[in-house]
């Protein structure tokens, strides 16, 4: 396996260009909404509102303000995490999406038959229906630039390298050094998703964050959806196992009952 | 806040939501048919063949419904073999919808089978294939066919919470009863559903009444763990001043189970309690699934 690749994307330095919306759209050849005639949000100058199948980019704004001079914007690039232990390829029936060489995450679009299994799953609200394939899309850090040696479309197109594309090591490191260098100068700086022992084994897309990770609209304790499993599945079996004593003992007893009093006696 | 609210609906509705209703049933019939298989008497064999044709009619709708609702249909297949490596078989032990696909499948297989042997039984198939199977399927290996059924029936019933539970979704994943709760339920419809057939297919007046008093008794259960649910539930639970919270009390709560369970009470009769626990069954997968489905995770994010 190759080494693992993926994001780190410094918030602080995010202008809230789009360009990596842009290059997505452009480089995956990504449908436009509504042919194109785009509803405004009404609430906020960031129309596009939400990562789905059809925006794999979404460079998210959070515009704090009290009054019309006591406020600051925050602006963050999301995308998919390409979690280190991910619920999407865990749960997805079909096999369709698959751990990549470089330990990313990709959906085969021939393969999935839009079950949504997936949607559900991610932690993170990230995937969703392309509409024009019927199939469950994100995004697959440029997996096809990626093997030609290529970085993702996103990064390359970043003009502030508020993404950073890279190994995963590298990344870490280069993370902690601006995170130290932001605390020095008094910022409350936080990396999200950077820690192999954290939430989800780490994420291949990791944040530098300035706010509580709900800010930003990440959860704070990821986890993966067969979390639930062992306790749902073990009391579903209590509850057959409760369900079948009762119509067994009910039924049996009954039919004493009737052959104690010289009923039909056949049940 | 909890976790839940940053994950995106995956927009199961209405395919979705019957699909649980009519598996609930057909899992919860046929559960109930191979009991009486297996402990109940001879004058129990109209029921329990019932049962069966319920399970096996279930079946097929069922997977009918899963397919409409892919985005793909075509691909229904991908579920059950390796699409680039065929015969290779699909399956995942940990995922519910992966292992799901299999037990519709198999469930489908044995429920077909023991509603063919029954109908063969009462002398209703003409097609001599047909005949020549349901003739086949009798006496022990009936039994073991109904006991494949019934067990594969109940799991149906159950495994649709468990799929819920096991997603990153509001409501869905915020407690682990929503398996125990499907299950009770569909127990409890699908014996609504034998007790309203049982009628025209022959059923004695005991063998009604003994019914009734198991789905009693399935409706106590379902109403525990409903409220072990939404206990479970926590905070959370402020997502129910909604329209669906309503349904739930009224629709679920009053309609669906204590009204019947007072009419059971009451010895009124068994096919009224039975209509209102069909619908109570209906109303408890349409608030489950459509209250979570409603929760739009950046109005809630932003905390608007």
């Amino acid at each position: 396996m190759a080494e693992a690749m993926g994001f780190f994307t410094d918030t602080t330095v995010c202008i809230g260009c789009k360009a990596c919306e842009v290059a997505c759209k452009e480089w995956n050849q990504l449908p436009a909404e509504n042919g194109g005639v785009r509803e405004l949000s009404g609430d906020s100058y960031d129309n596009t509102r939400k990562l789905d199948g059809i925006h794999w980019r979404h460079v998210r704004f959070i515009e704090q303000f009290k009054g019309p001079y006591d406020g600051r914007w925050l602006m963050m690039s999301d995308v998919c995490k390409h979690c280190v232990q991910a619920g999407c390829l865990e749960v997805c029936p079909t096999g369709a999406i698959i751990r990549t060489q470089f330990d990313t995450v990709v959906i085969q679009s021939d393969v999935c038959n839009g079950c949504r299994a997936c949607i559900a799953a991610c932690p993170f609200g990230v995937i969703d229906i392309n509409p024009v394939s019927g199939t469950a899309q994100k995004c697959t850090l440029c997996y096809d630039r990626l093997q030609v040696g290529l970085e993702p479309a996103c990064s390359k197109a970043c003009p502030t390298d508020s993404i950073q594309f890279g190994a995963i090591a590298e990344l870490r490191t280069r993370a902690e050094k601006r995170v130290a260098q932001l605390k020095s100068q008094g910022v409350a700086a936080e990396l999200y998703g950077a820690s192999p022992t954290g939430p989800l084994g780490g994420l291949n897309s990791f944040y530098l964050l300035v706010d509580k990770p709900e800010v930003y609209g990440l959860p704070r304790h990821p986890e993966l959806p067969t979390a639930n499993l062992a306790k749902s599945g073990g009391l579903s079996v209590a509850s057959a196992a409760v369900l079948g004593l009762l119509a067994i003992v009910g039924l049996r007893k009954r039919r004493m009952d009737e052959q104690g009093r010289g009923g039909p006696g056949n049940v | 806040m909890s976790d839940t609210f940053f994950s995106g609906a995956p927009h199961w509705t209405w395919f979705i939501v019957l699909y649980f209703f009519v598996g609930g049933i057909a899992g919860g019939a046929s559960f109930l048919a191979a009991v009486l298989d297996w402990f109940g008497g001879p004058e129990d064999r109209p029921v329990a063949r019932s049962g069966y044709n319920v399970a096996a009619v279930g079946a097929i709708v069922s997977g009918a419904l899963l397919t409409i609702d892919l985005g793909r249909p075509l691909r229904f297949w991908h579920m059950l073999f390796q699409s680039a490596n065929l015969p290779a078989v699909m399956f995942k032990g940990w995922s519910p919808i992966s292992f799901g696909a299999w037990a519709i499948l198999a469930f489908g297989l044995f429920s077909v089978l023991a509603a063919v042997g029954g109908m063969a039984e009462e002398g209703r198939l003409h097609n001599p294939t047909l005949r020549a199977v349901g003739g086949a399927v009798h006496g022990g290996l009936a039994k073991l066919v109904g006991a494949g059924a019934g067990l594969l029936g109940i799991f149906i019933a159950g495994y649709t919470g468990v799929l819920l539970s096991v997603t990153n979704r509001p409501i869905w994943a915020d407690g682990p009863w929503l398996g125990a709760l499907f299950l009770a339920s569909g127990v409890s419809t699908g014996t609504a559903a034998l007790i309203l057939l049982g009628r025209r297919r022959g059923a004695t007046e005991q063998a009604l009444a003994r019914l009734s008093a198991f789905d009693t008794k399935a409706l106590v259960v379902e109403l525990l763990v409903l409220v072990l649910f939404v206990a479970s539930l926590g905070s959370l639970n402020k997502v129910w001043v909604s329209f669906w919270g309503l349904i739930l009390l009224v629709g679920v709560v009053a309609f669906g189970i204590l009204a019947p369970l007072w009419l059971h009470l009451q010895r009124r009769p068994v096919a009224s309690a039975a209509r209102l626990v069909l619908l109570g069954g209906f109303l408890l997968r349409l608030a489950t699934i459509f209250a979570s489905e409603g929760i739009e995770r950046y109005r809630v994010t932003a905390g608007m």
